[in-house]
């Protein structure tokens, strides 16, 4: 299904945090949205998990306004890899991504033997299954991520959206992660700080600085060492990937040269 | 991490790695949520419900029929059948009829409904602010019943509903109090957790300032026991009267919370996670908000704020059952009803004829237990 921002802007007391924003993901596909901090790319995401109302412009999945759609319909659309991983209470990990069902089910409903089946499978694929009955709270950064990954899984989105997946992860999960990603013929729309494996794992990328998105197209088209300077003030040289060709970044220490 | 075969909604995908998961798990230190997972089934549960439940009768007959006067419980049983279906009595036995009909029963079902209903709202409370030092009273509504109950007392307002006008003043505090919490910390349609909590714990100290005042120039001592009385909490005032809208707010209180089961499981996850888990966290904050408030002044409209009850039962049936709302919810208000005949049962008989204020015992026991519990290994307070 498709995901498109049209024309989206975010003012919070007075300040603008996201200034007209367009940007498709067509359906399948996998878009970044990259650039410095504070450049309203979590705020963007915002929108599309609903913890925000857009200030004007819309979102739209499908053809269809999503502000027009309840909640917990869209919630079976689209699921969110959000950054406030924060559990209060001492849930398994189990529990934690069993409530990815929670917007198919009413109230305190019991899970089918397929949604349990469903809840294994992510669990398998996020490789958490070992830990199934511990709790969450005594889970490594990477660990959480990682469960909060299989919940979003769990919900049977048609439309992904994440913050920062690839936070708190050694470099095998950030690799896997993505590769999942990828593998899912999901429509995914995700923020990433780590450049090169944004290249390497987007169809698209977007670029956001103030606000504004500043550049979007293929990655090789938009990671150019001028924009990287432009951006995000740092010296760049960009070179393809000898396996794949995705351009992938170096960066020099020492800004003069 | 597995990358699937096949996109995770359709693929059976189980991979080849599954099997590895095994051995990893067998090692691994088996730590409360093995406990856990034991009791988490279904059945379980629902057994350990039929336990507690048969335990909670067997502590109201235990309870009705001790006091002064001892009643053995085949005698007490007697009795409350006689009253319950009509039956007849010898002459000799009416002493002993009233004492556990009209005076003790009544007595012991409040306790064991405002037991069960500190409970879950202790735990719907928690949930919703996101905070597990969280109690009812934590959002101004025990001050402001007792400024309620004082007032009353003191200026003689409300004379015309007799003995009712203590208890319909604090309810009228207790709602007082809620709606200003509520006003103040709600900005834009939001009504955030932390915001909530500052704002009920100054309106609190706002109170009992109030109170204070009243009492220091109150023409008479009255004002000062009643001042007891509110913040130590105690049966004594209970009648058959105002029993039937108790135990309606309560057990329909009870009831909504209970659905509220996994709502709650969705809230503590944040309200970001909330939001694209579609579910709106300002929209069932209020309707909780409102809930929570209505049956924790009903409450303490009869017996005034009794501590610790709301704050300690809620993490020790966390502790036994896991955090799934839903399972907590079932549990703590039975945990909750036990627990407070007892502790009333203490207040009257320990230093006989003189009462205890049950605040007193609930803190003698929920402090220790509260202390014990935080410095447990294993049971992680709220991630902090």
């Amino acid at each position: 299904m498709d995901l498109e921002l049209d024309g989206l802007s975010v003012v919070t007391d007075g300040k603008s945090l996201v200034r007209d924003l367009s940007l498709e993901v067509p359906a399948g596909r996998v878009v970044g949205l990259v650039g410095p901090n504070g450049s309203g790319k979590s705020t963007a995401l915002r929108c599309v998990y609903r913890a925000l109302r857009p200030s004007s412009g819309t979102v739209r999945v499908g053809e269809q306004d999503l502000t027009r759609l309840p909640l917990r319909h869209s919630a079976r659309t689209i699921a969110a890899m959000t950054q406030d991983g924060g559990v209060d209470f001492d849930f398994t990990v189990e529990e934690v991504v069993a409530l990815g069902r929670a917007p198919h089910l009413r109230g305190n409903q019991a899970l089918s033997g397929r949604e349990r089946d469903l809840c294994e499978r992510a669990m398998d694929q996020l490789d958490i299954r070992h830990l199934a009955h511990r709790g969450v709270l005594t889970l490594s950064g990477g660990e959480r991520q990682r469960v909060l990954l299989a919940r979003a899984l769990v919900q049977e989105p048609e439309i992904l959206v994440l913050d920062e997946p690839t936070n708190h992860l050694d470099v095998r999960h950030q690799v896997d992660l993505l590769a999942l990603l990828r593998a899912s013929g999901l429509t995914v729309l995700v923020v990433l700080h780590d450049l090169n494996l944004a290249a390497a794992a987007c169809d698209r990328l977007g670029v956001l600085s103030q606000g504004r998105l500043v550049a979007s197209g293929a990655p090789a088209d938009v990671l150019t060492t001028d924009l990287v300077a432009d951006v995000f003030g740092v010296k760049a040289s960009v070179v393809p990937h000898p396996l794949t060709g995705d351009p992938q970044l170096l960066y020099s220490l020492d800004s003069t040269r | 991490m597995k990358v699937p075969h096949k996109p995770p909604p359709a693929g059976p995908g189980i991979s080849s790695r599954a099997g590895a998961a095994g051995p990893a798990e067998a090692s691994a230190p088996r730590s409360a949520g093995g406990v856990r997972a034991r009791l988490a089934s279904r059945k379980v549960l629902l057994l350990g419900c039929a336990v507690l439940a048969a335990v909670l009768l067997a502590s109201v007959v235990v309870a009705i029929g001790l006091g002064p006067a001892v009643v053995p419980p085949g005698e007490t049983a007697h009795h409350l059948w006689a009253a319950l279906s009509g039956g007849r009595i010898r002459s000799g036995e009416v002493t002993t009829y009233q004492i556990i009909w009209q005076i003790r029963t009544p007595r012991v079902l409040l306790a064991a409904l405002v037991g069960a209903g500190l409970s879950a709202v202790g735990v719907a409370i928690q949930a919703m602010v996101r905070n597990a030092l969280a109690d009812p009273f934590v959002l101004g509504v025990s001050s402001g019943a007792s400024v309620g109950a004082v007032g009353v007392t003191v200026t003689g307002g409300l004379a015309v509903l007799g003995i009712h006008a203590v208890s319909v003043g604090a309810f009228a505090g207790a709602l007082v109090a809620s709606l200003l919490v509520y006003a103040a910390s709600s900005s834009r349609g939001a009504l955030s957790p932390l915001r909530l909590v500052l704002t009920g714990v100054a309106m609190s100290l706002g109170f009992q300032a109030v109170m204070s005042l009243i009492i220091y120039f109150a023409p008479d001592s009255e004002a000062t026991s009643m001042v007891l009385y509110w913040t130590m909490g105690s049966f004594g005032a209970a009648t058959w009267g105002a029993l039937p809208v108790v135990a309606a707010v309560v057990l329909a209180g009870l009831a909504v919370l209970y659905r509220y089961g996994r709502t709650l499981d969705v809230l503590s996850l944040g309200d970001e996670t909330a939001a694209s888990l579609g579910f709106d966290p300002d929209r069932h904050r209020k309707v909780l908000l409102v809930l929570v408030s209505l049956v924790t002044g009903v409450m303490v409209a009869v017996s005034g704020a009794i501590a610790f009850v709301g704050l300690v039962m809620p993490h020790v049936v966390r502790m036994v059952v896991g955090a799934p709302h839903a399972r907590v919810l079932a549990v703590a208000p039975l945990v909750g009803a036990i627990f407070m005949v007892w502790v009333d049962l203490a207040a009257r008989t320990l230093v006989a004829p003189r009462e205890l204020p049950l605040g007193v015992i609930t803190a003698l026991v929920g402090v220790p237990v509260f202390i014990a519990l935080m410095r447990r290994r294993g049971y992680t307070f709220g991630g902090r």
